[in-house]
């Protein structure tokens, strides 16, 4: 049970970010009604893409400095958790956005942004796959990844605040800050950006495990 | 600092002097784009329809992408193996990446500028701001060949080189190509140029993101 706090944590935080998210109360607001709860899911969830997908980044360049292909696993590993985030973030979000705005798709320039974003992890992923060569494929990969990454914030960041978003806190719309975000928002907001991000990293280690045991297997055969 | 200026210099005089001698990749890229707008003129022209100044700039900036893709994916697999090696021991890498870099950047110039002219002959011209316009065209064609260049050289690592060039380089240029289209948009309706400068402030920073990006990763790149 050594070092299982975080798994334990992770675990707290998400029944308690399923259960408070769903039954506690929230603000009563136009058109949101009971949607609103879905900043529990959606946003964190987004939130918990980036933080892992700047790990991905952050293994690469380790990987880059010490030829280590155990950091080059770890990156993978936390891009494909990043993607597993990222569509999970889409789907909500236009569940979301059926019931707000009207349509699943509105040519938001965010959900043009985030599809933009996971094209570019999905071609990490085919990148990863032509090649033969262990080390040549953990060293362009990881280039790649960190290019990717460079290319992503401005993306999903910077371009959507420049023009007319639906979402809140661009396009000068206000954010959640300022008018409905209130404490009670918070009280499960933040723990569920920790808890989602902290089971995305276990999933990570899951894979990471896996992936090593079935490396030691086939240099065994 | 001085010695990578001259580096750079010696190398584009190279690449341009190579590609003078043979004029493949010249050639064969001016031919693409031409006949790209030959046939999408003669798609559109079925029902002598007018293009609405949208579909003109956006069919207009699809051709230049498509274009820039090709281009840009010779980059690297052009020259024999063994040169290679060859440069490896002569200059830095850095030199290497910012001098094709410059090189791609004239070549999708010269392209661009003449991709528009026939463009504008055969489907139109409803540009209202032609130095505006002239201006978003020569950015373009810096910014593909920037955010291109460190993709061409990834892509040619690996095996299967064309797809790949295409499924990696194709969201690398999506925030720029957004941008140019605004800008160029802009240009087209005529607005005062002011409103314009958040989209080329963008388009400038991209660049320097990605430029500097490669610059750092080139290495890395250059030695496997």
């Amino acid at each position: 049970m050594k070092g299982a706090w975080w798994k334990i944590t992770a675990l707290v935080l998400m029944a308690y970010t399923i259960i408070g998210g769903l039954l506690l109360e929230v603000p009563r607001l136009d058109i949101l009604n009971e949607t609103i709860r879905n900043l529990y899911f959606h946003v964190p969830m987004w939130f918990g893409m980036i933080i892992v997908l700047l790990a991905s980044m952050v293994y690469s360049i380790k990987y880059l400095k010490s030829q280590d292909l155990k950091h080059d696993l770890w990156a993978a590993e936390l891009a494909n958790t990043g993607i597993l985030f990222g569509i999970l973030g889409i789907v909500t979000g236009m569940i979301w956005a059926k019931f707000t705005w009207g349509a699943y798709w509105s040519g938001d320039p965010k959900q043009n942004g985030a599809a933009g974003g996971l094209m570019f992890y999905f071609a990490y992923v085919i990148l990863r796959g032509s090649f033969k060569d262990e080390e040549q494929k953990a060293r362009i990969s990881a280039i790649f990844n960190i290019f990717a990454f460079a290319i992503f914030i401005p993306l999903i960041f910077v371009l959507p605040r420049l023009t007319d978003s639906l979402h809140p806190g661009n396009g000068g719309n206000p954010g959640f800050n300022a008018y409905d975000l209130d404490s009670k928002l918070r009280l499960v907001f933040y723990p569920a950006i920790i808890g989602w991000t902290l089971l995305g990293v276990w999933f990570t280690s899951l894979n990471v495990r896996m992936r090593t045991v079935e490396n030691q297997l086939l240099e065994n055969e | 600092m001085k010695s990578i200026f001259s580096e750079i210099n010696v190398l584009v005089r190279k690449e341009v002097a190579l590609e003078w001698r043979e004029r493949s990749n010249l050639n064969g890229l001016l031919l693409y784009t031409i006949s790209t707008i030959f046939v999408c003129y003669l798609s559109f022209n079925q029902r002598r329809v007018e293009l609405s100044p949208i579909t003109w700039n956006t069919l207009f900036w699809i051709i230049q992408l498509f274009t820039a893709l090709n281009g840009a994916s010779k980059s690297f697999t052009q020259e024999a193996g063994g040169r290679h090696f060859y440069y490896y021991q002569l200059v830095s890498p850095q030199s290497i990446i910012l001098s094709k870099i410059v090189y791609n950047a004239l070549l999708m110039l010269l392209v661009a500028f003449l991709g528009l002219g026939v463009y504008s002959i055969v489907l139109g011209n409803p540009i209202q701001d032609p130095w505006m316009f002239t201006a978003c065209v020569g950015l373009g064609a810096i910014g593909f060949s920037s955010s291109l260049t460190m993709v061409a050289g990834i892509a040619s690592k690996a095996q299967g080189n064309n797809t790949l060039m295409a499924i990696l380089g194709l969201p690398a240029i999506l925030p720029m190509i957004l941008m140019l289209i605004k800008a160029s948009k802009n240009a087209i309706d005529g607005l005062a140029r002011s409103q314009t400068l958040d989209e080329i402030m963008i388009i400038l920073a991209i660049d320097i993101i990605v430029i500097t990006v490669s610059y750092l990763l080139f290495p890395y790149l250059w030695r496997s």
